[in-house]
């Protein structure tokens, strides 16, 4: 409530004086009163989209600082700086400033190094906080769209990595907008229209630095910090999800209030982010651009990586064979105009994975929701082996991803283990189709194996390695019953059972429900039932019958 | 036993069929019972955390230290030595500072600040009345417009929003030129000479022998005044010699090499990358970015890898003074594939 200001508050401390004041003014005290004690929820595994927040933060200030002394110029020039070997080799004004900061900045270097390692682990937060939401079901509604937000944040994070990797305008660089340019000509009709516009002209042109530039650090980080701005209203908004637990429930959220707890330990951890890439900056070199040296089209290192999170698109592309046995997969299409040619060696690894990646990624939270018809509100999040199926499809996708950034690297990975490069293509691409099933079934056994276990566990307790003889001359071992919190913790969760098609109105099961129910049998089929107060019962009475009642409990 | 595991729809609504009798379920015993920290209960240990939290911080401005005298106290000179020094000073120098700061506030937080878990009601996310409030406001706006009743506002309108973004896209056109027929051509032409990349120094035929490679550009592209690197893009050729009964050109490509000299485009058909590696005994050039291979035996036919089309070839001779010259340009565009290639 606020209360009329002038007249009846009179503060008594230093601090009252100042709310005072600055509530008279813009009226913070609701907010303050709202969000203070605020509770948050906390686990190791929240820590992800933190760090996110906090590397995010980190290349503001590092890029900043970088912007005062970059200068995105493809203008030609003769280096004349203090790094001997490049003396007077010709580079663009870009390449020249990037080693600038690097030798004759103090701190230029180690703020590349920072802004570069952050970005690294940018992506990489962003991605296993992804994984973290997914693998918990924190999607569920009312989620859903931040879980659409995230995806919109990842997809702009590659962006502003890629378009960061590509400034310095070294050779590594150089190169990776090259196949840019490929991939882009590949494209339909509009491709070879797409990159002249881009590059100003024909390949590399003087003007895509600057292009990249601008997007680099005023598109692509403004989109990043309004779609971060809409993330976390929206996180405030639902509260956080808890991980079920005994006296936690969809109702409550239970976790340390704000202040100070919540807010410190936050706080504190956004330092430590820091002081961990400021050490990795200092001991080891990231993108030694100088070694590189300037772009220029006609030579290039083999064993050169992209930076990680371009890999599986990089991957993709080498998986595709250009000839499929005897068929080639670059068409030339006829039409009364002339002759076309689709260069689906290229354009399909480089649209055909990530589209899967992406659409699958973004309409997951619908299609799960459809199949299960579970329209209830979720703030308690699922362990991952208590829907088995779920987390096998998302190790599924998971290895779908891996098998392709493997791919990135299968020059490596031939030198390294001394096996023929072909090879070990051949064997990335048999993985391409059969990883993801494997990894989905092997997923979903371990998930029941543990659900199994679990219930073992509530039921008879922890092995304790003690071993008595009974009196009729039989050994067992002495198991501890758990305490009723701990054994909450592995009940407490629903298994749905698989569901008949349900007519509609007319009485008549429809061909999209017939489907739903078939993937509803998909999902739910295997399961494990939570333990009961009952079988526990039961249990204490005739140890005997559990034994093979286990075996009963997962149905097929 | 087991009719735990055969489930009883328990609603119509049927978002989760319960799969066991909700009575036989266990209950939330609620929040376990708070355990005090050894701090809680210990002044000593209380007072002991208070120290450690105290030399964290202490360490975080040691580390501040470290950043100055790395900043001021190293002295640059022109080797990368100096400069690794100094940067190892500072980042160390930011990483105590940081770390410092950040271990002590959450210890802090930990040992010494109230760990008491709360539990917090959610609150509704919506009411039922707000909803029907937002619907019927909008159903109005809608109705004073009067949108419905007047299509051809509405359609014309319709007309106006489709059009009015076009502008936003045409401007935008002078984002470059049109491709026109700049991808069909390169520097080479008819007595162009080879020359070695980077320095420009024409190659004679007898420089080269069975088995070397050179990296190959016009020898005019070092003339230009602007647009070099354009033009380099495309025109960079890989030139090898191999035994003459090794190649088996096709017919009318019979006079395309010289003595055994052959000369491939260095652009891969794939996306782009230089085809930088030649192997001698394989004859069999590799591109470093995707691994395409290509058989220089079989005019750089695909053996392997992620390219369809072969390295396109340019026709060589010598002139008059035992140089390499071009015969003419490519006969195809060089590089990636695109659309109108035809
Ligand atoms: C939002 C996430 C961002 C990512 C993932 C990112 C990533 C990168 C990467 C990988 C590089 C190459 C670094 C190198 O030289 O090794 C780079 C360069 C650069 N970035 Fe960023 N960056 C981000 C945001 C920013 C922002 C907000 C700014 C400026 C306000 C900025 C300014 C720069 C500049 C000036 C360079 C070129 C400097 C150089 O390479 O020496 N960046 N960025
Ligand atoms: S660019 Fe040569 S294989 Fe991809």
């Amino acid at each position: 409530m606020s209360t009329a200001p002038q007249t009846t508050f009179e503060p008594k401390t230093a601090t009252g004086r100042i709310t005072n004041f600055v509530d008279e003014r813009v009226g913070g005290s609701g907010m303050l009163r709202e969000f203070g004690r605020k509770v948050f929820p906390d686990h190791w595994s929240f820590m992800f989209g933190e760090v996110a927040l906090y590397t995010f933060v980190i290349l503001l200030l590092s890029g900043t600082f970088l912007t005062f002394f970059f200068d995105p110029s493809m203008a030609e020039t003769h280096y004349n700086g203090s790094y001997v070997p490049l003396k007077g080799v010709e580079m663009s004004v870009a390449y020249s400033s990037s080693l600038d900061i690097s030798f004759e900045i103090r701190g230029g270097l180690f703020m590349r190094q920072v802004h570069h390692w952050s970005a690294l682990l940018f992506v990489a937060a962003v991605s296993v906080h992804m994984l973290r939401v997914f693998f918990t079901g924190a999607f569920r509604k009312p989620r859903e769209l931040n879980w659409v937000v995230g995806g919109v944040l990842l997809i702009l994070s590659m962006a502003a990595g890629f378009t960061g990797y590509s400034l310095p305008d070294d050779l590594l660089s150089g190169n990776g907008l090259r196949i840019i340019d490929g991939v882009v000509k590949s494209i339909p009709i509009v491709g070879t229209y797409i990159s002249f516009f881009l590059f100003g002209g024909e390949f590399p042109g003087t003007v895509i630095i600057g292009r990249l530039y601008m997007m680099h650090i005023m598109l692509v980080p403004a989109l990043i910090l309004l779609m971060i701005a809409i993330h976390l209203f929206m996180v405030v908004i639902h509260k956080h999800t808890q991980y079920p637990g005994p006296g936690r429930n969809d109702r409550n959220v239970v976790g340390y209030p704000l202040g100070p707890v919540y807010a410190a330990k936050a706080g504190g951890f956004f330092f430590i982010v820091f002081g961990i890439i400021a050490f990795v900056a200092a001991t080891f070199t990231i993108n030694p651009i100088w070694n590189y040296g300037p772009y220029d089209p006609s030579p290039v290192s083999a064993g050169t990586q992209p930076d990680w999170y371009i890999g599986w698109v990089d991957g993709a592309l080498r998986l595709m064979p250009g000839w499929f046995f005897n068929i080639p997969m670059e068409w030339h299409i006829r039409f009364p105009w002339g002759v076309n040619t689709l260069s689906f060696n290229v354009l399909g690894p480089a649209l055909i994975p990530a589209g899967i990646v992406f659409t699958a990624l973004f309409l997951y939270p619908w299609i799960e929701r459809w199949v299960t018809r579970d329209n209830r509100e979720h703030h308690v999040l699922d362990r991952p082996r208590n829907v088995p199926t779920r987390t096998a499809i998302g190790v599924s996708g998971f290895i779908f991803y891996c098998v392709m950034w493997a791919a990135a690297s299968s020059d490596l990975i031939a030198t390294h283990f001394q096996v023929s490069l072909n090879d070990v293509t051949y064997w990335l691409r048999a993985l391409f189709f059969i990883g993801p099933v494997l990894g989905f079934i092997v997923t979903k056994r371990v998930a029941l194996a543990l659900q199994r276990k679990d219930r073992e566990i509530a039921l008879h307790g922890r092995e304790t390695g003690r071993i008595v003889r009974l009196p009729h001359g039989e050994f067992q071992e002495i198991h501890a019953q758990l305490d009723d919190y701990k054994r909450y913790k592995l009940v407490g969760y629903e298994s749905p059972v698989a569901e008949e098609g349900i007519p509609n109105e007319n009485g008549i099961v429809t061909k999209k429900e017939n489907l739903r129910a078939k993937l509803s049998g998909f999902f739910f089929e295997d399961r494990v039932a939570p333990a009961t107060p009952s079988e526990l019962e039961a249990g204490h009475h005739h140890e005997a019958i559990e034994a093979s009642d286990d075996d009963k409990a997962i149905k097929h | 036993m087991g009719n735990h595991s055969d489930g009883t729809p328990t609603s119509s609504d049927a978002v989760a069929k319960a799969g066991h009798d909700e009575v036989d379920k266990f209950q939330d015993p609620g929040l376990p019972p708070h355990r005090l920290r050894l701090a809680d209960t210990d002044p000593k240990a209380a007072k002991r955390a208070e120290h450690q939290v105290a030399w964290l911080f202490i360490i975080s401005i040691v580390g501040t230290l470290i950043f100055f005298v790395g900043y001021f106290g190293v002295r640059l000179d022109d080797t990368l030595d100096t400069l690794r020094l100094q940067n190892t000073f500072l980042g160390i120098g930011v990483a105590f500072a940081m770390l410092g700061i950040g271990t002590g506030i959450v210890h802090w937080a930990r040992a010494l600040m109230p760990d008491h878990e709360v539990a917090e009601e959610r609150h509704e996310l919506r009411s039922e009345e707000d909803r029907l409030a937002a619907i019927q406001i909008i159903d109005d706006i809608v109705d004073e417009t009067g949108i419905k009743r007047r299509p051809l506002i509405r359609n014309t309108l319709i007309g106006a929003v489709a059009l009015a973004p076009l502008p936003a896209i045409a401007i935008f056109r002078d984002l470059g030129p049109l491709p026109g027929n700049a991808l069909r051509h390169t520097l080479w032409k008819e007595g162009e000479r080879l020359s070695r990349d980077p320095d420009g120094t024409p190659i004679r035929a007898a420089d080269v022998t069975i088995g070397s490679a050179f990296h190959v550009i016009p020898e005019s592209l070092n003339k230009l005044e602007h647009g070099k690197l354009n033009e380099k893009a495309k025109a960079v050729v890989l030139l090898m010699r191999l035994n003459p009964e090794d190649l088996n050109p096709s017919e009318g490509r019979e006079d395309w090499a010289y003595n055994g000299i052959v000369a491939y485009s260095k652009i891969c058909t794939h996306v782009g990358c230089p085809v930088a590696l030649y192997e001698q005994q394989t004859h069999h050039l590799l591109c470093p970015c995707h691994q395409s291979t290509f058989d220089l035996t079989q005019e750089c036919k695909v053996i392997f890898g992620p390219a369809v089309r072969p390295l396109p070839q340019l026709p060589i001779t010598v002139d008059a003074e035992g140089y390499l010259v071009a015969q003419s340009d490519f006969h195809e565009p060089v590089g990636p594939s695109f659309w109108e290639r035809g």
